[in-house]
């Protein structure tokens, strides 16, 4: 591929650059995980939507461009290297988004996908429980039939951004006496309806990037049903199949990160080994970063090429899952060795400030999702063959 | 030529894989290691049967003209097979030195016996590369210091780590060429050499993962097959994620040395250190869930864990190699 130094006037790509130049905030904004920063963060998604750029890979009538997934790359490409905000939205545009456009109703995506695509309604996911964390098909959480709908008891937790969302969407099991896989339902509800308790949980970090959901009778209508009754396992791997695949991390954070750390090591040691030996081992973990984030992105566009022309992705995702979390691990620490003594500096002025936040928000990497030893399973099992 | 796309190339490599996989090339490896060496030439002279040998010789000197991407392929077969010989200089790297030196007419010369399959090649290129691999059996011996390019006469040999490669000290016999144009061919045939080693580490780390799952599957212990244990299925599965993501770099390298791009250097070295990584960890993987049948010569593995080794350091070092990407990033350069 070639490189894209700067790309040529009126390609997509360069739309994207010029308008991100010109309304990325200067300055970050607040944390994503309070209730100002969030509310901040969802006007940033009503200015990119206002451009059509929040759901461009969406067919037009809701709010997309139907982009193809190359020039969805290349979006992703731009918005990380313009070091623009956390997509607030992103459990619903590129989870339930696409879960609702390959398995919702008409009438579910006309009402549903336009106010996502505007930030008018942010979603969380409401998938693990106390008792169901990889073991996801374990979920307890109980959908019983009413009159019109279903009724909803039971525990959710680790739901990202619930704090702070609208709505959220999960399983719940609606037939207790079904083989464990066949007795779930995937459904949507709102976080403000009666009989919702939302307990923020603090992070690592100390955000409250994630929640528990307290569900105490909380009535769903039939019509936030998606698919049907007892299919709601098969739907929900189709968007754990998203969120591990393509459209969780797209390369561009990687190569807008590496580029950032290749920035860091000429600043801080560069070529000059002003760390002497520690520099030369330094510089090894630079190359290695670099190269991983290169590699990463180049399987990524021949992924997109091979979906492009007809192929799926199933099992192979795991691949990718493991491989982008682990790097982004290293690569945020070696930035941090390359700080030295301003590493452990939380809230450091400048850009070197986000190299701690972005390292505590890349340990997660390895367990959302589906964690890196639920995936190295999947791998050995379904893509070589190792018996269960 | 060049293979139209994906699919042609995928079918190239599964005829190469079908004629290699029919020719007994352990055996011949294992005889090759005794410097018995008729088995093992037969074997490259069936691979030039589908034009392997030809790809990377130029059209206009009887070869076919082919992408780097497409000699990969044959490298990545050779590697996955284990194929004694020098791989890397006669698919890749001398086709590409000659080429670049064929204004001199005993240098072209040479060009379609290489294509036609008519011997193999190797070669000297000091001080990074001082030994020419396999000159023993080789029908052309090429020296190639500072800015001179001689056909040269094997002298001494060293053994190798991998029995089935010998190390030779050579003396320059001839002069080809001399010159400014010698450094700039020297210069891309280093490359191409370094990105075929890759090409080859990447089939070798291939084969060792087939090994180590058909080991895993077969063998029982504590009343189970061992590949059911976690231990050793989280193993091989971050085997297969490092040769995964190694591969698109030998890929693009490749585009990156055939069209001549200005980071053609940098994408060849990141390759190298990516496939060198991945097959050591392969190999690693295999030893280990093989246990001591894997630590023999009995069984064959040592044929692709001491290939391993021995490439490892073959064509520039891990540390040269991350030098030159490093290299590249203290200029202005962009990860994507």
């Amino acid at each position: 591929m070639s490189e894209e130094e700067e790309p040529a006037s009126g390609t997509f790509r360069a739309e994207v650059r010029d308008w991100l130049r010109a309304h990325v905030p200067a300055a970050p904004l607040p944390s994503v995980d309070t209730a100002e920063g969030f509310e901040r963060h969802r006007s940033w998604e009503r200015e990119l939507a206002a451009a059509r750029l929040s759901v461009i890979s969406w067919p037009a009538d809701y709010g997309g461009r139907g982009a193809t997934l190359l020039d969805w790359l290349a979006f992703e490409d731009e918005y990380y290297a313009a070091s623009a905000p956390v997509r607030v939205g992103q459990n619903g545009i590129f989870l339930l988004g696409p879960t609702l456009l390959s398995h919702g109703t008409s009438e579910q995506r006309a009402r549903l996908l336009p106010p996502m695509a505007r930030a008018d309604e942010i979603w969380a996911q409401a998938w693990s429980e106390p008792d169901a964390g990889s073991d996801l098909a374990a979920i307890r959480a109980r959908a019983a039939r009413a009159d019109g709908g279903w009724v909803l008891s039971g525990t959710k937790t680790w739901s990202s951004r619930a704090a702070f969302a609208d709505k959220a969407f999960g399983l719940f099991r609606c037939d207790p006496q079904a083989e464990r896989h066949r007795g779930l339902i995937y459904l949507m509800f709102s976080l403000r309806a009666d009989g919702i308790t939302v307990r923020p949980i603090r992070q690592l970090g100390g955000g409250t990037g994630f929640a528990e959901i307290f569900l105490d009778e909380v009535f769903v209508p039939d019509a936030d049903v998606i698919g049907e009754p007892g299919d709601g396992w098969r739907i929900a791997m189709s968007t754990a199949g998203h969120e591990r695949g393509l459209s969780l991390r797209s390369p561009g954070r990687f190569t807008a990160a590496a580029d950032r750390l290749a920035g860091l090591w000429r600043r801080t040691t560069g070529p000059a080994g002003a760390m002497g030996a520690a520099g030369t081992a330094t510089a090894d973990r630079v190359a290695d970063a670099w190269i991983a984030a290169r590699a990463y992105r180049l399987h990524t566009y021949a992924t997109a090429a091979r979906l492009a022309a007809g192929g799926t992705l199933g099992a192979e995702a795991s691949l990718g899952k493991v491989f982008w979390s682990e790097l982004d691990v290293a690569l945020h620490e070696t930035a941090l060795d390359l700080l030295g003594p301003q590493a452990e500096v939380a809230g450091l002025d400048g850009p070197d400030g986000r190299w701690l936040d972005g390292y505590l928000f890349a340990l997660a990497g390895p367990i959302y999702a589906g964690t890196n030893e639920i995936q190295r399973t999947v791998i050995a099992e379904r893509l070589l063959g190792l018996p269960r | 030529m060049s293979l139209a796309g994906s699919a042609e190339q995928d079918q190239f490599a599964a005829a190469l894989h079908e004629l290699l996989s029919a020719a007994d090339v352990s055996g011949a490896a294992r005889r090759w290691a005794g410097q018995d060496y008729a088995a093992g030439l037969a074997v490259w002279r069936r691979l030039a049967g589908t034009g392997a040998t030809a790809l990377a010789v130029p059209a206009e000197h009887g070869g076919l003209g082919a992408s780097l991407a497409d000699v990969m392929i044959a490298c990545e077969e050779a590697g996955h097979h284990a194929l004694p010989g020098p791989v890397a200089e006669s698919l890749a790297a001398i086709p590409v030195l000659l080429a670049g030196l064929a204004a001199e007419p005993a240098a072209a010369a040479w060009l379609p016996l290489l294509a036609a399959g008519d011997l193999i090649a190797t070669v000297a290129l000091p001080p990074d590369r001082p030994y020419a691999a396999d000159a023993g059996p080789a029908g052309l011996t090429l020296l190639v210091r500072d800015d001179t390019a001689w056909l040269a006469t094997p002298g001494t040999s060293l053994p190798s780590v991998d029995p089935a490669r010998r190390l030779w000290s050579v003396d320059g016999r001839e002069l080809l060429a001399r010159g400014p144009a010698v450094a700039t061919a020297a210069a891309r045939a280093l490359d191409a050499g370094a990105l075929a080693c890759a090409a080859q580490l990447l089939g070798a780390g291939r084969a060792l993962l087939e090994h180590s799952v058909r080991h895993a599957l077969q063998r029982t212990q504590f009343g189970r097959p061992v590949g059911s244990f976690q231990a050793v299925k989280h193993r091989l599965a971050d085997v297969a994620i490092a040769l995964e993501f190694a591969r698109p770099l030998v890929a693009d390298a490749a585009d990156a040395l055939t069209e001549d791009r200005a980071t053609a250097a940098r994408d060849t070295s990141a390759a190298k250190v990516a496939a060198t990584g991945a097959a050591h960890l392969a190999a690693r993987a295999a030893l280990q869930v093989h246990g001591a049948i894997g630590y023999t010569q009995e069984l064959g593995l040592h044929l692709w864990l001491t290939k391993v080794h021995a490439l490892a350091n073959a064509w520039g070092s891990q540390a040269a190699h991350r030098a030159r990407v490093l290299a590249a990033l203290t200029g202005k350069t962009a990860c994507r």
